[in-house]
């Protein structure tokens, strides 16, 4: 298998970087662009969001009807989120009509019309997302976990909160997209079927003029309670539990990636048998790695019966704790097997590597061929993962729960 | 690509849509057995079912079928609906005999007490992480509603009484009756080795002794009504309303498939201009689903509690007009284009295919390619479009509302 892999960097800092799959019939897009949650001003939480739901309701010649009937007229799957750092716009069609398609979201951008007359049922929209969070207590559970387990203003929830939402005016949209929405910070990623010349060439002609803006990270700040639970009147108690580990431009960021597979990756890994195969205690249960640019964290999630959460926080806790003990070889084995099939098999669709390239630059300022990955992770042993585990043990962990009750943590987990 | 098919001596069927230029080989075991075929002391037990086979078999331990599927990077599961539980794959081509053999192998479990009391507790916490959920609760009381006596209106995940009672033995009378082998579709799709995966099948599922397990299919007649349940920790008031509409055997799906992405897409419908973009809810859909003997479209809104009503009034004000006046030759080709790229996208991956191949066979036995499906989708005319809702009308509808709301006035 042959990856055609592109990249090109503009005068602005505007970042495409490209992957040719030449046996599919569609294309796929992601711009990442800055303007994250970490980004919302204290007051305004959930302005990132906001901005990204004004900036598609029309941008450039067109209005927000005429904007969602050309896209749909050319048959784009899309999306959008907000994320710590960034907010992401993608979207999938058949090949004809990517270049179309990234002449709309280069509108998007640029030019949002943010009409003052759409802020009212923007802003309905987004108190209802915030409501409708309440209504999914697993989602709930791991929104605040990560909310407390990173250092402000990392961690926080892209819906924002009630009195930031309340408070945002068109000005601070207005001001948000003029400081945010800039082409240094910008990745583009594509993957599918397209010629890289015309391509990198429509972009240049749609974003090359983009003006600069500088900025600069925000600091960080304290982080938040480490033990909380959040009474809420459920039939289950979830349970939400960090810990830190390496970013993923980190050079033992596989190490980290392959401990976790240990724990949470198929049907075999440690925490589906012991919580859920042999105890039963859980329907669901699962651990994943989530990264920023700087730092990284482990997230472990568990969902029970009010009366059995005290013993799945602890058989969970203890699995975590053991972890640093080391993982076996045929462990190891099952994970390697499953990374390659999954390689493989990204191959088959455009949409979530458009997306892994774009995230790919952002944190490593260049992206991985799947070639690359496959002989990384060939060269990941059990003894590497061990060590790892022995000099970077899971501990001091941040503890949400949500539920009827309040659960106690074992006084040997610090 | 190819379309191939082979009937084992007992009855189990083989079919394959073989790729030769695919990556990836992607593989289930489709048996015709669901909710519908389920009476009220065996409430829930097909979606148990599934759970149980992947616990052991004479041969394997629960342990072991995990670690297998694992050691092969399957990427596995197994779903059951209302008529049909499906046990699948996808892995590279070179594990395709493997998996033919070890997705075999389950479906001939050991059903061990010991495994069955663990499950269980396992089934009570999904049906308790559902019912923290709303709108769950809604979705199963409004096709009981709907459906009445019929088996279509029966809840897939039982209930938490009707699993906590379920004896073993009665799970394997049912597993006797209702898993044999001309029952049972093998499908494949992606790069496949057809004469390889006959010879598998017939190795792992030759021996099967063969069973009348017919299923009836009566045509459903669907009532209509009206309900609230309050639930008052709710945050959000959610409603679900259905309405007939074609059904899996019947030519015009194609056009209310097209209608309903015209009136209640997620993006740019005429629902989503009224309710979504405008605020007045967070979200607003209608979509078309088809059964063997009965078809629905299901209307679902979530929204702040006080607007309920008058969002409901929006639904039925927008139903009338599409009713009265139908569509735009511009929002058909709008509908077209968009069902057409999701169609193509939604095929390039084989686990995609695999679903589509095996729907069509185990319900209708026929096979569709992906230029088939294109070609119904873009045959439908403003008139079919009129043709399906006179006979099927979206203002003829059940529905059941939850949330914080003790009641709901429309009039």
């Amino acid at each position: 298998m042959t990856q055609a892999l592109f990249s090109h960097t503009y005068g602005n800092g505007l970042v495409l970087v490209a992957e040719r799959i030449a046996a599919l019939e569609s294309a796929a897009f992601t711009f990442l662009t800055p303007g994250g949650a970490s980004d919302d001003p204290d007051d305004l939480a959930g302005l990132a969001g906001f901005t990204c739901e004004m900036a598609l309701r029309g941008a450039g010649d067109r209005d927000s009807r005429r904007f969602v009937d050309d896209l749909d007229n050319l048959g784009v799957e899309r999306g959008e989120s907000v994320s710590d750092a960034h907010t992401s716009y993608s979207g999938a069609s058949l090949a004809a009509n990517l270049l179309p398609a990234l002449s709309i979201y280069a509108d998007v951008l640029r030019r949002p019309r943010l009409p003052p007359d759409e802020l009212e049922p923007a802003r309905l929209l987004m108190q209802q997302e915030l409501r409708g969070v309440e209504d999914e207590p697993s989602q709930k559970v791991m929104q605040e976990l990560r909310r407390r387990h990173y250092p402000h203003p990392w961690g926080r929830p892209s819906q924002g909160d009630a009195a930031g939402i309340a408070g945002i005016g068109l000005a601070d949209i207005q001001a948000a997209h003029a400081r945010h929405y800039r082409p240094n910070g910008t990745i583009l990623g594509v993957a599918g079927r397209f010629e890289w010349e015309r391509l990198k060439d429509h972009v240049a002609a749609a974003l090359g003029d983009w003006s600069v803006v500088e900025s600069s990270p925000p600091p960080d700040g304290v982080r938040g309670t480490r033990r909380e639970h959040l009474p809420h009147e459920s039939n289950q108690t979830q349970i939400g539990i960090a810990y830190d580990s390496v970013p993923y431009r980190h050079p033992d960021y596989l190490q980290a990636w392959g401990a976790v597979g240990v724990l949470s990756g198929g049907m075999s890994a440690r925490l589906f048998t012991e919580v859920r195969e042999k105890r039963g205690l859980c329907y669901s249960v699962y651990a994943s790695y989530h990264t920023l640019r700087d730092r990284g964290a482990i997230v472990t999630y568990a969902g029970t019966s009010a009366e059995r959460a005290q013993e799945t926080l602890d058989v969970t806790l203890a699995e975590l704790v053991k972890l640093a003990e080391g993982v076996r070889p045929e462990e190891l084995d099952r994970l390697k097997a499953r990374i390659k099939s999954a390689l493989i098999m990204q191959q088959e669709s455009s949409s979530s590597r458009s997306g892994t390239l774009a995230r790919d630059w952002y944190h490593l300022g260049r992206a991985r061929t799947l070639e690359e990955v496959g002989a990384m992770v060939d060269g990941l042993t059990a003894k590497s993962i061990s060590d790892y585990l022995a000099a970077h043990p899971p501990g001091d962990f941040t503890i949400v729960t949500l539920g009827p009750q309040a659960l106690e943590v074992p006084l040997a987990v610090s | 690509m190819q379309f191939l098919k082979h009937r084992l001596a007992n009855g189990l069927e083989v079919v394959a849509e073989c790729n030769a230029e695919a990556h990836s080989t992607a593989l289930g075991y489709f048996v015709n057995t669901g909710a519908r075929d389920e009476t009220d002391d065996v409430a829930g037990v097909s979606h148990f079912l599934e759970h149980m086979l992947f616990k052991g078999t004479p041969r394997r331990t629960a342990e072991d079928v995990n670690r297998e599927f694992d050691e092969m990077g399957a990427h596995y599961n197994a779903f059951t609906s209302e008529e049909n539980t499906v046990y699948y794959a996808a892995v590279l081509p070179e594990y395709q005999d493997r998996s033919v053999e070890l997705l075999g192998d389950i479906l001939r479990p050991s059903l061990r007490p010991e495994d069955f009391d663990t499950e269980k507790q396992v089934i009570l916490e999904e049906i308790r992480m559902y019912l923290d959920q709303p709108p769950y609760g809604a979705d199963e009381r409004v096709k009981a509603l709907h459906f009445g006596g019929h088996p279509l209106g029966r809840s897939v995940l039982g209930t938490m009484e009707s699993v906590a009672a379920l004896p073993v033995d009665a799970m394997r009378g049912y597993f006797e009756r209702r898993y044999a082998p001309g029952n049972i579709a093998l499908v494949a799709a992606g790069r496949v080795d057809f004469d390889a995966l006959v010879k598998a099948a017939e190795r792992q599922c030759g021996d099967w002794q063969p069973l009348e397990s017919p299923r009836p299919i009566e045509r459903a007649q669907s009532r209509t009504g009206f309900e609230c349940l309050a639930r008052a920790n709710s945050a959000q008031e959610y409603a679900l309303q259905l309405a007939d509409g074609p059904a899996t055997e019947d030519d015009d799906r194609y056009a209310a498939k097209v209608m309903a992405t015209i009136v209640g897409d997620d993006s740019g419908s005429r629902l989503y201009w009224a309710l979504i973009d405008s605020g007045l809810a967070e979200s607003a859909s209608l979509g078309h689903y088809d059964y063997l003997g009965a078809g629905l479209y299901m209307t679902y809104l979530s929204c702040e509690p006080e607007p309920t009503a008058d969002n409901l009034r929006a639904v039925l004000e927008i139903y009338r007009q599409v009713e009265d006046r139908g569509v735009t030759q511009a929002e058909l080709d709008q509908a077209k284009s968009k069902i057409n790229s999701r169609v193509v996208l939604g095929s390039e991956r084989p686990r995609g295919r695999l679903f589509n191949v095996g729907g069509n066979w185990t319900q209708r036995r026929e096979y569709r390619s992906v230029r088939d499906d294109l070609n119904a989708v873009e045959a439908v005319k403003l008139a079919d479009v009129a043709a399906v809702l006179a006979k099927y009308p979206l203002t003829r509808s059940t529905t059941v509302c939850v949330g914080p709301l003790a009641e709901v006035k429309l009039t």
